[in-house]
């Protein structure tokens, strides 16, 4: 909302010499906050006066008429001589009296003003139009001053055309529609500066007549509780808006159209009332108030044909609807340029349902905003007489005699306030004379209610307690205060925030992070720390990926959560595997330049519950029961925490040191062994296996067992995922799921043996088909409990071995807790080692 | 001195002679002195005391002489063979110290040499915000709760006392779950995880919850789709505004410094009632010390908490929540939101490690 300050002192005496500064500190501690001041007087600077024109001397011979003028300015430039100024207007004559700019002004926009030769004459000033002085469009002329403007030449121009206001953006926030108008603000701040108010809503209006202005029917007064309506005939349908309307219209940001449909937007403006004006002539017998029919038309103002709902609320004359009640009236019935007819209607309609016909239809208009916020119901004959008023003085015509309303709003019911409930909820004490008084002034009406206690103490209430009881009636323009906590709030806005002290809560003793959270944190640190970098990507994905990546048709990750109103429409999925997005991050990097590159995501990805339809409805009076919530709950798609990392270009970089080493499938799998490490899974709980499993590539992926249960995959991609992505080749990549991983075993302690160890070294022969994984299980199943660490140093294929075998070296680290192993011994639990790796996987000794 | 009645061959004991063994002495004590390194003196050694040296012939000599004059020049032998000895240790130590001095002007590098042979990783700095952030709320007993990022509407609007037709829904800009009907909207507060954790646990209650959330802004310098908040919740019998304001003072002199303040405006949250905007204060702001808005604040709403099943007569409670990546922007001077996710490595490298 945009108003200017002279507007607002119009109904509440600010002190005179208010700095902006101090209105604007004012209202943000009313809880208005203000978007923009703009303080008109400082858009000039320079010398902007009154000037007389003295002298017109016509230029001929130019492409345009030209004036060269001399202009009396009085004493503003130092001489008292005439300002001699060339102006290319013409709706001016000698005597006029005309706003002047004189050199070293500067003009809106930056334009700086000179005295220079032009036309063969030395201009030095200019003589400004409206636009000009950022005063609105006009710029068919100059300005001349009306001759009832009190101001001589020299005077300051600035209070004479309206440079001295400040406009005020502000933000009201949705519960406080009464803010929405100068009446309410102006409200606001008779608060903030303990200065009277002049409501306009207090201006008498005459009541409804017997007989109705116009015949009405409301059938449906939940949806309309109030409709009030008057005719003015005869008005001249030429009559111009007038400027000073207009201007507060345009600085409002509201276009100025025609007289009666500016004055019910000015109405608007002054008591927040949004009102229609009906051209009386152009409506088809009696007016009915209903619900629309599904399926009805109406072609509205901004000549869109839209076709209503069952829950929309219409103005029908004979022809059918004519007006989308509190939202946009119609072309058929609106106020046309040689309207003569006027009947204006100022009606109170139900905010809910103006809130879901303004969203239904997109068309948020200020008045649904003011409807939707809540409008005053007690305001529509003072509207009414107002917008009579208006017209009748700007555009003549007369008013009827008959005054419609039908009223059918109900009395606000008085809420029951503890009077110590303030003080409680806010830790300062306000004593009960004080919480009234706050409440009287925001205009409740305050009553002792002990006798009210035994009744039932409001929707939602805090018990009555000891003390006293209060029995607040809010006013009719705050329909958002219905609860105790929202008196509350009145009482500490007013006294104000910063009145609340500075208090520490003691918390009862916590138990920490949970264990999820520790082992994430754990998982995060030790991949960065093995120089992976986090990133966080957004969910989104294209239905295409599931395609890029190769997965099969029935593939779990191919079912993807989807979003009815996605940011792009060629992203409306929500990831199921945090490899796209992650890879996406990995391109962008790849394509500002970085060749090597380690990233990570830890993150959700989200699984849709397949059948899961919708939650059942669930209210708000109480809470739903488990059974209920559980119900509800079910439908939520799973989303378990993954972490994925993707390796492209060196891992190692080569250097002065020597040659990089290249990022590989082997450091895919190790991030995930480091991971289940970092997870607290013990080594011997972990197995890998060859898996195929996309995007991986087939013969270089594994998959990650914990206690038989996969809970990933690593290794190189695909190479047509690589090619269908258009990544680097041999991209590697990661992904495991955290939630999938059991708890953390408290893990027993070692025997740590001081004696030494026996080193022995074998290497085995085995088919290429064996799993080195397997090799090392055998021998450390056959190896017995002497054996400490089974170490692979080496991996040999060559022609002596044979097609299709290859040799493993293991080093054997065998050690006992209680002596020095002998020779016999440590070879013993060597060849038990071998005997087992032959008897599981065929392994035979090298060279035996 | 006088061997008179021993036969006595003057020229086999020549080297017994005084003079001689004192120019044994010297002529070693010289060479010595000459030996530049350990090798050139452990050569010289064999010459000045070793089988064929002055020193060991004087020795054999010895045999030779008559047994009154064998003790003499035994002594004689010893004490120019000591005196060798000695010259030669002495010199030993010196080149051996020479040695080692050498060696470590001949091993010195260029450490300036470039380090980097493995690349230093980076946790995200949200990441190390929202674990920061849940630390000082931990230290005070506080727990983290966590929630879904997709919730039921019902979580996420109407147990926060924000009705279908409320105009504060319209205002958050919803991502909603197809099809139409699913009750499902990706979260745009963390405030859920208020209503699951009130509906999941009894009073008192003292969580802060990290996460991230979701509103449908177009991507530019300060929106995003994405973000990450910060939300904290206490439910607890006799909680007043006055706690509220001490934990939020508390928070951002942690966040921002000791001389941190907050100030608050009033405000309007559907699940909060009175609520307030908080701003903070504190010196080492970019552009110098100023208030900058923070998040949003107030007294658990009492039909929030009927709702989720707190009795409001017995309990009252408050909440607040903050956008980390604006904490994390005003904190460090990040003037484009788009650098938080668009995850270029040198972001996260240059304040992922100590947020």
């Amino acid at each position: 909302m945009r108003v200017s300050v002279s507007w607002l002192r119009e109904y509440v005496d600010l002190p005179a010499d208010l700095p902006t500064g101090d209105l604007e500190q004012a209202l943000v501690d009313l809880g208005i906050e203000v978007e923009s001041v703009v303080d008109l007087a400082g858009s000039v600077t320079g010398q902007l006066v009154v000037g007389e024109v003295r002298e017109i001397e016509e230029l001929t011979g130019f492409k345009k008429p030209i004036r060269f003028c001399r202009v009396d300015v009085g004493a503003a430039n130092g001489t008292g001589e005439p300002q001699e100024i060339v102006c290319g207007a013409r709706n001016f004559a000698v005597g006029d009296r005309v706003v002047v700019i004189l050199p070293g002004g500067v003009l809106p926009g930056g334009f700086a003003i000179g005295a220079r030769k032009t036309y063969g004459h030395n201009s030095a000033g200019m003589i400004c139009s409206a636009k000009e002085l950022g005063l609105g469009d006009d710029h068919s002329g100059i300005i001349v001053l009306p001759s009832d403007v009190a101001a001589k030449p020299g005077d300051d121009a600035r209070p004479v055309v309206g440079l001295d206001d400040v406009v005020l953006e502000l933000e009201i926030t949705p519960d406080r529609g009464y803010a929405l108008s100068l009446r309410g603000l102006a409200r606001e701040l008779s608060h903030a500066f303990d200065v009277p108010l002049r409501d306009p809503a207090l201006a008498p209006a005459p009541r409804g007549t017997e007989t109705p202005a116009y015949p009405v029917e409301v059938r449906d007064p939940v949806g309309c509780d109030r409709f009030t309506a008057r005719l003015v005939r005869g008005v001249d349908p030429t009559a111009p808006t007038p400027a000073w309307m207009a201007k507060r219209l345009v600085t409002a940001g509201i276009r100025s159209i025609s007289l009666p449909v500016d004055i019910t937007n000015y109405v608007m403006l002054e008591l927040g009332q949004p009102m229609h004006a009906f051209d009386a002539d152009r409506i088809v017998g009696p007016l009915v108030v209903r619900r629309a029919e599904a399926g009805e038309k109406l072609t509205t103002l901004d000549g869109v044909n839209r076709v209503l709902t069952a829950d929309d609320m219409v103005i029908c004359d004979d022809t059918g609807p004519i007006s989308l009640a509190a939202v946009m009236g119609g072309e058929t019935s609106e106020v046309v340029a040689d309207t003569t007819t006027v009947l204006f209607e100022a009606a109170h309609w139900d905010p809910a349902m103006v809130g879901r016909t303004a969203r239904r239809h997109k068309l948020f208009s200020e008045a649904a905003k003011r409807w939707e916020r809540g409008v005053d119901p007690a305001v529509a004959l003072v509207a009414l007489e107002r917008a009579v008023g208006l017209l009748t003085e700007h555009g003549g015509g007369t008013p009827g005699a008959e005054i419609l309303d039908i009223d059918h709003v109900r009395p606000r019911t008085p809420i029951t306030l503890p009077a110590d409930l303030p003080s409680r909820r806010v830790g300062v004490e306000y004593p009960p004379a004080r919480v009234v008084a706050l409440l009287e002034r925001v205009g409740c009406t305050v009553a002792q209610g002990a006798d009210r206690l035994s009744e039932d103490p409001g929707a939602v209430g805090v018990a009555s307690g000891a003390g006293v009881a209060l029995s607040v009636t809010p006013p009719s323009w705050r329909p958002d205060l219905t609860d105790p906590a929202d008196l509350v709030e009145e009482v500490v806005r007013l006294d104000g925030y910063d009145r609340v002290p500075s208090v520490l809560p003691t918390a009862p003793p916590g138990r920490g992070l949970t264990p999820r959270q520790r082992r994430r944190r754990a998982v995060a640190g030790s991949l960065a720390e093995r120089g992976y970098v986090e990133v966080l990507a957004h969910p989104f994905v294209s239905p295409e990926l599931a395609d890029q990546l190769g997965l099969p048709a029935d593939d779990s990750r191919r079912p993807a959560v989807r979003l009815a109103n996605p940011l792009s429409e060629e992203e409306p999925l929500l990831r199921t595997t945090l490899l796209g997005p992650l890879l996406g991050i990995l391109k962008r990097n790849l394509g500002r330049g970085h060749r090597d590159l380690a990233l990570y995501e830890i993150g959700a990805v989200f699984h849709p519950r397949p059948g899961a339809g919708s939650p059942p409805a669930m209210g708000v009076d109480r809470r739903p029961t488990d059974a209920e919530f559980a119900a509800a709950d079910a439908v939520v798609p799973a989303q378990p925490v993954h972490v994925a990392v993707v390796l492209a270009g060196d891992l190692d970089p080569a250097g002065w040191w020597g040659a990089g080493r290249p990022a590989g499938w082997a450091d895919a799998i190790e991030a995930a062994r480091d991971v289940l490490a970092a997870a607290g899974i013990p080594d011997e709980r972990v197995e890998v296996r060859a898996a195929e499993y996309a995007p991986w590539h087939p013969g270089r992926c594994a998959e990650l067992r914990v206690d038989d249960t996969v809970v990933g995959h690593a290794g190189e991609l695909h190479p047509t995922v690589v090619a269908a992505l258009e990544l680097p080749r041999r991209t590697c990549a990661m992904e495991l799921d955290l939630d999938a991983l059991p708890p953390t075993p408290v893990t027993p302690a070692p025997t740590v043996s001081g004696f030494p160890p026996a080193l022995i070294d074998v290497a085995l022969v085995v088919d290429d088909s064996v799993p080195a994984e397997q090799v090392r299980r055998a021998l450390e199943a056959g190896a017995g409990e002497l054996l400490e660490d089974v170490r692979l140093f080496d991996v040999y294929s060559g022609a002596q071995l044979g097609d299709g075998r290859r040799s493993l070296a293991y080093k054997l680290t065998f050690r006992a807790p209680d002596r020095t192993l002998t020779v016999e011994e440590a070879v013993a639990a060597r060849d038990a080692a071998v005997a087992v790796a032959a008897e599981r996987v065929g392994a035979t000794l090298r060279g035996a | 001195m006088s061997y008179r009645n021993d036969p006595y061959d003057p020229k086999q004991v020549a080297l017994l002679d005084p003079a001689a063994l004192a120019e044994a002495v010297a002529d070693a004590t010289k060479a010595f002195e000459a030996a530049a390194d350990p090798d050139a003196l452990t050569a010289l050694r064999s010459v000045h005391l070793g089988d064929r040296s002055p020193v060991s012939l004087a020795r054999r000599e010895i045999g030779a002489l008559p047994p009154a004059a064998k003790s003499d020049a035994g002594k004689r032998v010893n004490e120019a063979r000591r005196a060798i000895e000695s010259a030669y240790a002495e010199r030993a130590e010196v080149v051996e110290r020479e040695q080692a001095e050498r060696v470590l002007v001949e091993e010195r590098v260029d450490v300036t040499l470039p380090y980097a042979r493995r690349p230093r990783g980076a946790r995200h700095p949200l990441s190390t915000l929202m674990e920061s952030i849940s630390d000082l709320f931990v230290g005070m007993g506080y727990e983290v709760a966590e929630g879904p990022e997709v919730d039921l509407e019902w979580v996420n609007f109407d147990a926060l006392n924000i009705p279908a037709d409320h105009p504060a829904r319209g205002l958050m800009d919803t991502f909603h779950i197809a099809p139409e009907g699913s009750g499902l909207v990706l979260r745009t507060h963390t405030s859920t995880v208020q209503t699951r954790t009130m509906l999941s646990r009894k009073p008192p209650i003292y969580v802060i919850v990290p996460g991230r959330v979701y509103r449908t802004d177009e991507i530019d310098a300060t929106h995003s789709p994405v973000f990450h908040q910060a939300e904290g919740l206490v439910v607890d019998k006799g909680i007043t505004m006055a706690h509220l304001r001490g934990t939020l003072d508390h928070f951002a002199r942690a966040m921002f410094g000791p001389e941190a303040k907050t100030r608050w405006r009033p405000h309007y949250f559907p699940f909060t009632e009175p609520s307030a905007e908080f701003d903070v204060w504190f010196p080492e702001h970019r552009d110098g010390p100023q208030w900058v808005e923070w998040g949003g604040c107030g007294m658990v709403n009492p039909r929030v908490l009927r709702a989720c099943g707190v009795d409001p007569e017995v309990y009252s409670g408050f909440a607040f929540g903050m956008g980390i990546d604006r904490t994390l922007m005003v904190r460090h001077g990040v003037s484009d939101i788009r650098h938080l996710f668009e995850g270029d490595v040198r972001f996260s490298r240059a304040l992922g490690t100590g947020a």
